[in-house]
């Protein structure tokens, strides 16, 4: 092997703030060899995303590294940003978390991509655009020419990750640093740019060094592992030590964090009644429970523009006939990729949205014929926790206001005594200090934001509570926590859930049964059980081939061939199965005819060639 | 795109009746009329004339008359300068007040951006306070103070540049004029640059731009610069509005024989006729300005779809 490329020896790294220097980096070590894949895994805070800054020179005006860096002989801390600019983009690149503001949304993908190759190869317009399209291609974008001429935003964010990728490449660097390269994407994307990332790391012979919170994405993909903590390194070592023999309590916290499917079914499980299917079937032991919520063919559809001036406006069908039950104490979750109109059927549910067709009973009362008092009172029962924590709570109302909101809508009558004992009282419950209710959101962390947004949709004691992917935002750790809680809570208040995700492990764990939906229709519907372990649809069983499993064997053996492609475009879905364009069992009845849930054995799915495959 | 433009330009037709019946009302609320300034009339020429104008019917009927001859392009004849139409009077004072306020206008993006770019990027220190110090000054002091300062200044202490009038049409007569006028917008620019330029920097594909090894000039010019300029073009339609009024009263501070200077004198001989005319061209003239703006920044901006 000889010298390693990289070697990181006690490196500090400070921050000046008002409250004096803050430390992010302690004392932090490592080599990376050349062609060597190193993992570095932490939460958030835990100070590997400002490792890898302080190494490129790009810390914040505020930070400052010390201690050395030697990659390829040359000392990295301390360079002028002159010297530093012949080796970022060239020697060293990187990619970043979110592909969508991490390219520049102003600039057509072939003018931000040939910048690099203009500044650093001197070539000309041309031939840095010839480049361009070539290295698209190398990362699998189809149409690579076309691409160059189109703006971030008109690409998915799995193409833009790709096109982040082919950036860092295109100067050939002996060094790519990938900073939660799939954090920000689906599963089954995920899956897709972590095989782009291996199959590129031997096409090009590059090192890499992989951030990431969540131990299932390093488990295939990393010789090495790295564990920090509070800027600290915990643990280090090779893949299969840290997953099969960690020596460190925090790294055996964050492996049991990792959500699993591969759990058994308990003996004494109540199964939920199928009720898509199987509606007028009274339900064995729960004949005597109330439906809570009964979803009728629901359909929601936009009208949006057409593409020409004089063209006729096109229909966007987001939600297209769902249908589905819920008693009380209940958990059904709703899986699908960005795009499959889960968040609209959650909006159309609680009618956020204007719903085309079908219907929602609340208890039997039909929301759709409702006017707008009677709406306001059925709603005190159905409340709402959305996706991203920061952005759902207002920054400029304390944390007591956010979550005695819904009382003054839904309880005017209540004195400010009241109200500030049931948000004590509610802080409690959902694990945050009553003491802190005069802290403004900004104040807590992404986990505690979104204890403050169940702390809200709770207030007014609800029957169900809808989550619109609550941890997708989150740490894997954190993530577990917020699940913990949410089962905790509904079974002390028999609570019932729609819990949306795009992970199916996280789902899983807290469903008592699982819809998958696909471009605004069911594929499947089962219990949780019957659904990890004999997965009827193609598209269930290609979701949870995606789930990246915190075990290097399993992961390592895992085919490549995962789903490929994207979502096809809800405006012109593809005609009979939507799913037959990216899938491998597609045979010619599934373009002519589009196939109806049916129950397989305690199944219900919508394929035409379940019993076949 | 296209159908985003007609229905703008649909759009723009109430806003301009709106603004005619508006300014049609406030001048015949205003006390005295188009004649009170001359020497006694008999009452029967006074009538005559006041017939001869039309002002003798309901007013509704002058509304009516004065709309009807306006979709035909005619602004009616002065009543101030009987020889002249209000059409001719404008096309006369408008080329002025153009290249004052067009140069005005220049000055204020040039300087105001070059000023903002550079104070974004010495963000709090020394130089930026200067550049906001003196932004805010510009902003807080009222051009006809300032005017004439700049005169007391410039002209009578110094004798650098002369004090007023257009003379031979040199560009001597214009400098003090075009920057008392520039001078609030410029300021103004500054401040949104700079805004803008320091949110821009912190984006995440400037954060990107610096890892692919791009100097720091490239990144600016390349990346940051048009984004960064956006709020600066929304605010082109408002600073077009600001820079002629403000002309009203800067032509009449250096008696530049602008359009501006009509309009003053056309309002205080309560000349119907003439304000009419300059208030619905300058109105057209804003609307249209906006118009421009907006499709230029959905030009700009490819995530703005129309």
């Amino acid at each position: 092997m000889g010298n390693p490329l990289l070697q990181v020896s006690g490196l500090n790294v400070t921050f000046a703030t008002n409250d004096g220097a803050v430390n992010a980096v302690r004392d932090l070590g490592f080599e990376i060899s050349r062609g060597e894949t190193l993992g570095i895994v932490g939460e958030s805070g835990s100070g590997k995303s400002q490792t890898v800054l302080a190494l490129m020179g790009l810390l914040a005006d505020n930070g400052q590294a010390q201690g050395s860096a030697s990659f390829d002989g040359q000392q990295l801390l301390g360079l002028s940003s002159d010297e530093l600019n012949r080796i970022r983009g060239t020697r060293i690149s990187m990619i970043f978390q979110d592909p969508m503001t991490s390219l520049n949304p102003f600039l057509k993908i072939g003018r931000q991509m040939s910048l690099v190759l203009t500044q650093h190869q001197g070539l000309s317009r041309r031939a840095a655009m010839k480049q361009c399209a070539d290295m698209l291609d190398a990362v699998h974008i189809p149409e690579a020419q076309r691409r160059l001429s189109m703006y971030p935003h008109e690409l998915s964010g799995g193409m833009r990750q790709r096109v982040m990728i082919a950036s860092a490449l295109l100067c050939r660097p002996a060094l790519l640093i990938a900073d939660e390269p799939t954090t920000a994407l689906d599963v089954t994307v995920q899956a897709q740019i972590l095989g782009l990332m291996r199959e590129l790391r031997t096409d090009f012979d590059t090192a890499t060094i992989l951030i990431t919170h969540d131990l299932g994405v390093v488990a295939g993909l990393c010789d090495r592992v790295i564990v920090m903590r509070d800027g600290r390194c915990r643990e280090a070592g090779t893949v299969d030590q840290i997953f099969y023999r960690p020596a460190d309590e925090y790294t055996r916290e964050l492996l049991a964090a990792v959500p699993r499917l591969d759990f058994e079914r308990p003996q004494a499980e109540v199964t939920a009644v199928d009720l898509v299917v199987a509606q007028e079937q009274p339900p064995a032991k729960k004949n005597d429970r109330v439906i809570l919520l009964q979803v009728d063919s629901l359909q929601v559809f936009f009208k949006v523009p057409g593409p020409g001036i004089f063209s006729a406006s096109q229909t966007l069908k987001a939600v297209d006939g769902v249908s589905f039950g819920l008693v009380p104490g209940e958990t059904l979750g709703v899986v699908g990729e960005s795009g499959c109109g889960k968040s609209t059927l959650a909006r159309g549910i609680l009618r956020l949205v204007d719903v085309t067709g079908g219907r929602v009973c609340m208890l039997g009362r039909d929301l759709g014929v409702m006017d707008d008092n009677a709406l306001k009172e059925a709603r005190s029962d159905m409340q709402i926790i959305f996706q991203d924590p920061f952005a759902s709570l207002n920054p400029r109302m304390m944390v007591r206001d956010i979550v005695a909101e819904p009382l003054q809508t839904h309880q005017p009558d209540l004195d400010g005594a009241a109200v500030n004992g049931k948000v004590v009282r509610m802080l409690q419950r959902v694990g945050l200090e009553p003491g802190h209710m005069n802290r403004y959101p900004h104040e807590f962390s992404g986990g505690q934001c979104q204890r403050i947004g169940i702390a809200r949709a709770l207030i007014v004691e609800p029957r169900l509570i809808l989550c619109d992917e609550p941890v997708s935002a989150l740490d894997v750790s954190i993530q577990a926590q917020i699940v913990d809680l949410l089962m905790e809570l509904q079974a002390s208040l028999d609570l019932s859930l729609i819990f949306i995700a795009h992970d199916l492990a996280v789902v899983q764990q807290i469903s008592h049964r699982v819809m998958v939906m696909y471009l605004g229709r069911v594929v499947e519907v089962a219990d949780r059980y019957s659904l990890y372990a004999h997965p009827k649809h193609p598209y269930t069983r290609a979701l949870i081939e995606a789930v990246p499993i915190a075990d290097p064997e399993i992961e390592r053996r895992k085919s490549s061939t995962g789903l490929e492609g994207d979502v096809p475009s809800p405006l012109d879905p593809p005609s009979g199965c939507a799913f037959r364009t990216r899938c491998r069992y597609a045979a010619e009845r599934c373009a002519l005819e589009r196939p109806r849930l049916r129950m397989v054995d305690e199944t219900a799915v919508a394929c035409h060639r379940v019993g076949e495959i | 795109m296209i159908r985003y433009a007609i229905q703008r330009f649909l759009g723009a037709i109430p806003t301009l009746l709106i603004l005619i019946a508006l300014a049609f009302i406030m001048i015949r609320v205003a006390p005295g009329g188009p004649f009170d300034a001359e020497k006694q009339l008999l009452p029967e020429i006074e009538a005559n004339l006041r017939a001869a104008y039309h002002l003798d019917e309901p007013l509704v009927q002058q509304f009516g008359r004065y709309l009807y001859a306006l979709i035909q392009g005619d602004f009616g004849p002065s009543f101030q300068y009987r020889d002249h139409t209000v059409t001719e009077l404008i096309m006369d004072g408008f080329p002025v007040s153009l290249r004052l306020g067009g140069l005005a206008m220049l000055l204020a993006l040039i300087v105001g951006v070059s000023l903002g770019t550079l104070a974004a990027f010495r963000q709090n220190t020394p130089t930026d306070y200067t550049v906001m110090g003196v932004a805010m000054t510009g902003i807080s002091i009222p051009n006809f103070v300032m005017a004439p300062l700049m005169i007391l200044l410039f002209a009578v202490y110094l004798k650098w540049l002369p004090a007023g009038g257009l003379g031979d049409g040199g560009i001597a007569n214009l400098v003090l004029p075009v920057i008392a006028l520039a001078l609030p917008q410029i300021a103004y620019v500054a401040r949104l640059t700079r805004g803008s330029m320091i949110e821009v920097l912190r984006s995440n594909f400037i954060r990107t731009a610096s890892a692919q090894g791009l100097p720091m000039r490239t990144v600016i010019v390349q990346h940051a610069l048009k984004p960064a300029l956006l709020p600066v073009i929304s605010y082109i339609g408002p600073a077009t509005a600001a820079i002629i009024t403000g002309s009203v009263v800067i032509e009449q501070i250096f008696g530049v024989p602008g359009l501006g200077r009509y309009f003053v004198q056309g309002a205080l001989n309560r000349d119907y006729t003439l304000v009419m005319g300059v208030v619905v061209f300058y109105g057209v003239l804003i609307i249209s300005f906006n118009f421009l703006v907006d499709l230029l920044y959905g030009w700009l901006d490819p995530r703005v779809k129309y």
